[in-house]
């Protein structure tokens, strides 16, 4: 359980290694939850998209997500928790964000993983911002993203 | 009293990464934000407050109505958008 439960990290990762590490030496989990989100060609009525870069804030980032690990704990019966997110230049197809839960049982590994998704979403600060032939452009945010997020409870106010 | 201000993703490329600034007792980070948009130029454009804009505060998410210390770190970005 010594593994860092937050990896901000410029390179790619690797599924099964993540969820190894993560059940390492825990045989009361009887559930592994993954999330992985992956860099789309498209974007609403935007196509071709060529590249994506992504900024963060060093630190909040980490920080903030702790933070939304520390509350799952707290209001889902989970094991353990970790969220891999890059940053930097990724392509169409590339991997850009892990979220791995485990639990005694499905059920609260399964909620917990869109919970931290939903959480990160809206409340972890890191910028997206597309490249297509045309030129980049920040992406907006998406109010059903904050949406997303009441449905636990929580106030987003992020695309507002 | 003396704060670090950050800017993030399109504040950034408008205002560059960020400076120190000499705030009076009493500021907020609304103030603080009042403060900017006042100078002008970039600054009144992308603080503007029709614009959705995000604070931090020693890297937190804050509201406009707190207030700063010195030697606080306060951050403005855009709505965020990882995931």
């Amino acid at each position: 359980m010594s593994m860092s439960r937050v990896d901000i990290r410029q390179g790619d990762f690797d599924l099964s290694a993540e969820v190894a590490a993560l059940r390492q030496g825990d045989h009361g989990a009887g559930a592994v939850v993954t999330f992985t989100g992956t860099v789309r060609d498209r974007d609403g009525a935007m196509d071709g998209i060529r590249s994506l870069e992504l900024e963060h804030y060093p630190g909040m980032t980490e920080a903030s997500i702790e933070a939304m690990i520390d509350e799952a704990h707290r209001r889902f019966d989970i094991r353990a928790a970790r969220v891999v997110h890059r940053v930097g230049l990724l392509q169409p197809g590339e991997q850009i964000v892990l979220v791995a839960v485990t639990s005694a049982h499905r059920g609260q590994a399964f909620q917990a993983a869109e919970f931290l998704m939903d959480y990160l979403k809206t409340q972890a600060p890191f910028w997206k911002k597309e490249a297509t032939a045309e030129g980049s452009h920040w992406v907006d945010a998406r109010v059903a993203d904050d949406e997303a997020l009441r449905r636990w409870g929580i106030e987003a106010r992020n695309a507002a | 009293m003396k704060v670090r201000v950050r800017y993030f993703a399109s504040l950034r490329e408008a205002l560059g990464e960020g400076e120190e600034f000499l705030a009076p007792p009493g500021a907020t980070l609304g103030s603080l934000r009042d403060t900017l948009i006042a100078r002008g130029g970039e600054h009144a454009r992308v603080l503007d407050r029709s614009r959705a804009v995000r604070c931090a505060l020693d890297q937190r998410l804050s509201d406009e109505a707190v207030a700063l210390r010195d030697g606080a770190e306060v951050a403005f970005f855009p709505p965020v958008t990882g995931g």
